[in-house]
């Protein structure tokens, strides 16, 4: 009988990083696109940094601030929220290392987004709120989807930050990621071959996911 | 009717300063690329915003720096073509066309006005094509539709004909001047294209660097430019520094000659202007001998450039146009132009 929990919890980590990355990497690309050049570069290197630090720096950075002796860690466990050896824990952990492939992936499509489609719109007496999301979101939604993905995928293989901040225990915290490890490393090579192959199916489904929208897209677009 | 602009605006070592009345009817601002033409017009529009100065239109302000006044781009109802008329790309004609009406808030109102619009502007049958779909023409026509049906009080127009084949250009240029005559409000239009300027407007106002240089009437700017920048503007291709010998006397030292002119020469004269069209071996005034440079033919026309005599050698040649079936058998040896073709430039 397979224990089914690693695929359910690594899903949903998976998926609730991944709305809180898409809407905070939104956010944070179309701000970060209207900055002056100098304060741009800076916040650029901070948020891309969990990007090129190895998973287990980001997992280290996470417990300094979440563990429960630390200030922030202490004052959320008075309210009964605990990030370290919980499931949603996984969320922190997933979303910090996902958010630079957002935020990078939808920077750059609101970076050659055509200026002159916001303005005439704001000279046509179009509100700002109506131009963002009918006007600029539909024309990056190309840099959108791909980040969107990009992210997920990122979240559901997350390994190094998750197992710093939630460790290991079946039935809890164990993720698709961490359990191929544990399995590995108590010898059971069937076991982590098949962990191994759900992995593969689900990545898979998701890139021909992304490539058939993409080529519905652009044959919408040439009809 | 009329706008009033009065700008300043620094951006880097560039500096924009405008100032400029624009009455009734289409005004041209007519400048090299990169002159500051549409950072005017943006400026105008209030999607930039000019470090001080005022700017009107009709008697409401749009901005005023001391005021403490900058209407929002949506508050300041001036319509903007873009150069590459910026259709909004998810959407259909229609739907791009219903933007334009977002202030009219009765649903049915609405989708005549719209309809009126299409019908309008020769869109029937494209209403539901999106904007990649339609030629450049067709796309200039939903932009322009999608501008009109918003109601403008003022109309600016950047470089209008730059996105369309030269083929397509002539024909749209009366098509646009029609419908702007029938539009009856201020047009500002911009242009590096003196032909452009002088099809479509009544007056044009000459940017050089970021400054206004001058606003006159289209047919008197040509006539009389006044100043070296505005006169290679229109076009005028032998420009040449000279100074007053008296009331109608000019003297060309590059050239080695002196050359009367009808027009009263002002102290302060630095150059003058002769344009290429206008000299004739017939012409009994300013007659000088010439001699032939070199040739360079074009569809309809011939360039043919010579020197004075007495020319400076480091100086260019001078350049004479001519239709092809007017080409001397030989090459002259003198080359005369009428004093009224001069035109005198002091700045």
């Amino acid at each position: 009988m397979i224990d089914w929990y690693p695929l359910f919890n690594s899903l949903r980590i998976a998926a609730v990083s991944s709305v809180l990355v898409f809407f905070t990497g939104i956010c944070a690309a179309y701000y970060a696109a209207r900055l002056p050049r100098a304060v741009k570069g800076i916040l650029d290197v901070i948020l891309t940094l969990p990007m090129v630090l190895p998973p287990t720096v980001c997992g280290y950075f996470l417990l300094l601030v979440f563990g429960v002796k630390r200030p922030v860690g202490a004052f959320l466990l008075r309210y009964g929220i605990k990030f370290v050896m919980t499931w949603y824990g996984g969320i922190l952990a997933a979303a910090v290392v996902s958010f630079p492939l957002m935020y990078r992936t939808v920077r750059g499509a609101f970076e050659s987004f055509d200026e002159n489609l916001a303005w005439s719109g704001q000279t046509l007496g179009l509100s700002d709120a109506y131009i963002f999301w009918r006007i600029r979101l539909p024309a990056c939604r190309q840099g959108i989807l791909a980040g969107t993905v990009l992210a997920f995928a990122r979240a559901l293989g997350e390994y190094g930050a998750t197992s710093m901040l939630i460790g290991y225990t079946p039935g809890r915290t164990a993720t698709i990621s961490t359990t191929v490890y544990q399995l590995w490393r108590t010898n059971d090579e069937r076991g982590a071959f098949f962990w191994v192959m759900v992995n593969l199916a689900i990545s898979t489904v998701v890139l021909l996911t992304v490539n058939m929208l993409e080529t519905r897209q652009k044959e919408a677009v040439a009809k | 009717m009329s706008l009033y602009v009065d700008i300043q605006k620094q951006l880097g070592a560039f500096q924009l300063n405008v100032r400029l009345t624009a009455e009734n009817g289409v005004t041209s601002l007519l400048g090299a690329s990169g002159c500051g033409k549409s950072m005017t017009l943006k400026c105008i529009a209030g999607i930039e915003r000019p470090d001080r100065g005022r700017i009107e239109l009709d008697g409401r302000v749009l901005f005023d720096s001391q005021a403490h006044i900058d209407l929002k781009p949506q508050q300041r109802r001036v319509g903007y073509l873009f150069q590459n008329y910026a259709l909004f790309p998810n959407m259909t004609v229609r739907q791009n066309i219903l933007c334009g009406l977002c202030r009219e808030k009765d649903r049915a109102a609405k989708e005549r006005r719209a309809s009126e619009m299409i019908a309008l502007m020769r869109l029937e049958g494209l209403e539901n094509h999106r904007p990649h779909q339609l030629s450049g023409g067709q796309q200039q026509r939903a932009a322009l539709a999608r501008i009109l049906v918003s109601d403008p009080q003022l109309l600016l127009l950047d470089e209008p004909f730059s996105a369309l084949d030269g083929h397509l250009r002539d024909a749209l240029k009366i098509e646009l001047r029609d419908l702007l005559a029938r539009f009856g409000r201020e047009v500002l239009m911009v242009t590096h294209d003196r032909t452009e300027a002088y099809n479509m407007s009544a007056a044009i106002a000459v940017m050089d660097e970021g400054r206004l240089l001058t606003v006159k009437p289209t047919k008197a700017l040509f006539a009389d430019p006044g100043s070296v920048r505005a006169a290679i503007l229109t076009g005028c291709k032998n420009v040449v520094p000279a100074r007053r010998v008296d009331a109608h006397t000019v003297e060309i030292p590059d050239w080695g000659v002196r050359m009367e002119t009808r027009q009263e020469v002002r102290e302060g004269l630095c150059a003058v202007g002769l344009r290429a069209h206008y000299f004739s071996p017939a012409a009994p005034q300013n007659r000088f001998p010439v001699c032939f440079v070199e040739e360079m033919e074009e569809p309809f026309e011939l360039i043919l450039q010579f020197r004075y005599q007495k020319q400076k050698k480091d100086s260019t040649p001078v350049w004479w146009r001519l239709p092809k079936e007017k080409r001397p058998a030989s090459f002259p040896q003198e080359l005369g132009i009428a004093g009224a073709n001069i035109l005198l430039l002091y700045e």
